[in-house]
């Protein structure tokens, strides 16, 4: 069992039910100034955003292998094994690594604050684990957003599109982008139309930096033999020198 | 030597308004000091203070490579300058990141708490381990002001590990810098962002740490009325010419591979960034092959100048202005950050006249 989310923009009407239950979970301030910013912050954790006719929402994807994770320096963000991606502030020293990385732009900073922390989605885990569905699923009038089990909800949405395909843009965004993520979204049109970059590479991104990383112990090894022997042989060269000198 | 009361006055206006920027910074967070966002949230600090001065202090292990471990003596006067530079420079990267960080009381989490999956983890753990070693390497020059005997030949004793780690370390948190961008294939625009990232930040930083000591050789023999080491200086830019012009061949070999060099066309930013970078670069690289020039010691200041800036472009162009496009956003620092980026680049000018004129940088005794 993998939790995730489907989001079916074909049938948000846009109420943003969603963003309220979302900020009463988590205990920030919702109000009509905040509900019209359409973009994630750290008083907004999904936003709703309109694209002409069309309605999207915006939140953290819960990579199966997220760049978040393998980014943060001191093991602050964590990917559980029944799928969100959950941040530790306790452990954060704000670095904002984890802010560069995600292809996505989700985590977002408290920058009003002295002693600010990296906020973002963590689909609901507490509720998850009691077997509730995440608070935007439970607000959603319309059942544009539902929460439940990654393969099931891959399957419903396969069925939506074979059911209707006339209605949808013939594919599923977050089955395989950056080796596939938890939310996945169904739309009419083709993604970019609703602003979400459809030029992510399938790879998971994090191998891209182990590629480099891995290289480390190689290089501390063969550095040090190679760089004493330099040094043994440019003063061997000079003692051999002085010895010639003295005879 | 006096110094001119007007750098005196700037000095001090500088620090005033540093120190402004800094309490507002502690009192107030970084959104009311900076123009950081949740769409751009690296910039002048990270771009100039921490990739620039990691750079820029990169003839520190240059010149203990040259001098300790290829045995070339003959570079020996300038080795002190170049490692207090290093030293110092590191400093100011500690003190930048504090500024940086979010959370600058947390900065030694990284020591417990490990994610080796992480670029950021081994930039700190070389940040935190090359500054030690670069403290061991310089306090020769503390212990032989004040006596100290005992320290001193202990010192000695572990010299030979300590510059082998000083080099490795410095290859490592070089190139670490470069390989923090490897992570943003979608973010970084194509004219800099490739496989080669690291790569690319190790050999720049080897010629800039080489121009960085022609720099300061330069202004330490004008300041106190010392001899410029002219032949020194000069085989030093012809090294510089060389691992230069090794440098740009395997970018635009890069660009070649990778089918970018067509970008070039399309009349962008960055591409005006991009020539103006090459440009920078180029210049010394061609100019320092004539012997003429080396020998000139305005040319040759200005050839040193020239590939100062040239990499400062490329660390700012990888880490802003590069990212800017895809970012939906636009950035330009608040002049609180320009204020205490100009008050580090201020303290570093100011400790390393102090320290050069109480301590014997310039004699090995």
């Amino acid at each position: 069992m993998s939790y995730a989310i489907l989001f079916d923009s074909t049938r948000c009407v846009g109420c943003r039910n969603c963003e309220g239950a979302c900020a009463e979970r988590w205990k920030i301030p919702y109000n009509e100034t905040i509900a019209a910013q359409e973009r994630l912050s750290a008083h907004k954790l999904t936003t709703i955003e309109t694209h002409g006719e069309r309605y999207t929402r915006r939140l953290c994807m819960h990579c199966a292998e997220p760049t978040c994770v393998s980014a943060c320096p001191v093991g602050a963000l964590r990917k559980t094994t029944p799928g969100p991606v959950v941040y530790e502030p306790a452990r954060c020293i704000g670095c904002r690594y984890c802010m560069l990385a995600c292809p996505f732009q989700v985590p977002t900073y408290e920058w009003g604050e002295r002693l600010p922390k990296v906020r973002k989605c963590d689909l609901c885990f507490d509720r998850q684990l009691a077997g509730k569905p995440t608070a935007c699923a439970e607000a959603c009038p319309t059942q544009a957003t539902v929460s439940g089990d990654r393969d099931e909800l891959i399957a419903e949405a396969r069925k939506r599109i074979a059911a209707n395909p006339g209605q949808y843009y013939d594919r599923i965004y977050g089955l395989h982008e950056v080796g596939g993520t938890s939310v996945l979204i169904l739309s009419a049109v083709p993604f970019e139309q609703l602003g979400l970059r459809s030029d992510l590479s399938q790879q998971p991104l994090p191998g891209l930096t182990w590629n480099a990383l891995s290289l480390v112990p190689g290089i501390v090894s063969v550095g040090s033999v190679l760089l004493g022997g330099i040094w043994w042989i440019t003063h061997r060269r000079e003692e051999v020198a002085r010895a010639e000198e003295k005879s | 030597m006096k110094r001119p009361p007007v750098w005196t006055a700037i000095f001090v206006m500088v620090l005033l308004g540093g120190l402004y920027a800094t309490w507002q910074r502690v009192a107030l967070g970084l959104g009311a000091v900076t123009h950081l966002s949740d769409l751009f949230p690296w910039g002048l600090w990270i771009g100039f203070d921490v990739l620039c001065g990691v750079g820029l202090a990169a003839g520190g292990f240059t010149l203990v490579a040259i001098v300790h471990l290829f045995n070339i003596e003959k570079y020996r006067p300038i080795l002190r300058p170049a490692i207090l530079t290093a030293f110092l420079g590191y400093g100011l990267v500690i003190l930048a990141l504090l500024f940086d960080l979010g959370r600058p009381d947390r900065i030694w989490h990284p020591l417990v708490m490990w994610n080796p999956h992480s670029v950021m983890f081994e930039v700190g753990w070389c940040v935190m381990l090359y500054t030690t070693v670069l403290m061991l390497e310089f306090s020769p020059v503390v212990l032989e002001r004040f006596g100290w005997r005992g320290a001193l030949q202990w010192i000695k004793g572990i010299a030979i590990p300590l510059m082998i780690a000083g080099v490795i370390l410095s290859t490592l948190h070089q190139s670490s810098l470069g390989s923090l961008y490897l992570i943003v294939p979608h973010k970084l625009d194509p004219l800099w962002y490739t496989p080669y990232l690291p790569l690319l930040f190790y050999v720049s930083a080897i010629s800039v740490g080489l121009a960085m000591t022609i720099f300061e050789s330069w202004h330490s023999s004008r300041a106190f009325g010392k001899q410029l080491e002219a032949p020194l200086l000069e085989g030093m830019a012809r090294l510089l010419a060389v691992i230069q012009t090794a440098y740009l061949a395997m970018r635009f070999a890069d660009l070649w591979n990778r089918d970018a060099l067509g970008l070039l066309a399309r009349p962008r930013a960055e591409t005006g960034l991009f020539l103006l970078e090459i440009a920078l670069m180029a210049a010394p690289a061609l100019l320092l092959y004539r012997a003429s020039i080396r020998r000139n010691p305005a040319a040759l200041y200005a050839c040193a100048l020239l590939a100062i800036f040239g990499f400062i472009a490329n660390r700012l162009n990888v880490s802003v202005t590069g990212m800017e496009a895809a970012s939906g956003t636009h950035y330009i620092p608040k002049w609180t950050e320009i204020l205490v980026t100009l008050m580090i680049v201020a303290l570093g000018f100011a400790i390393f006249r102090l320290a050069v004129k109480k301590l014997p940088v310039f004699a090995e005794s």
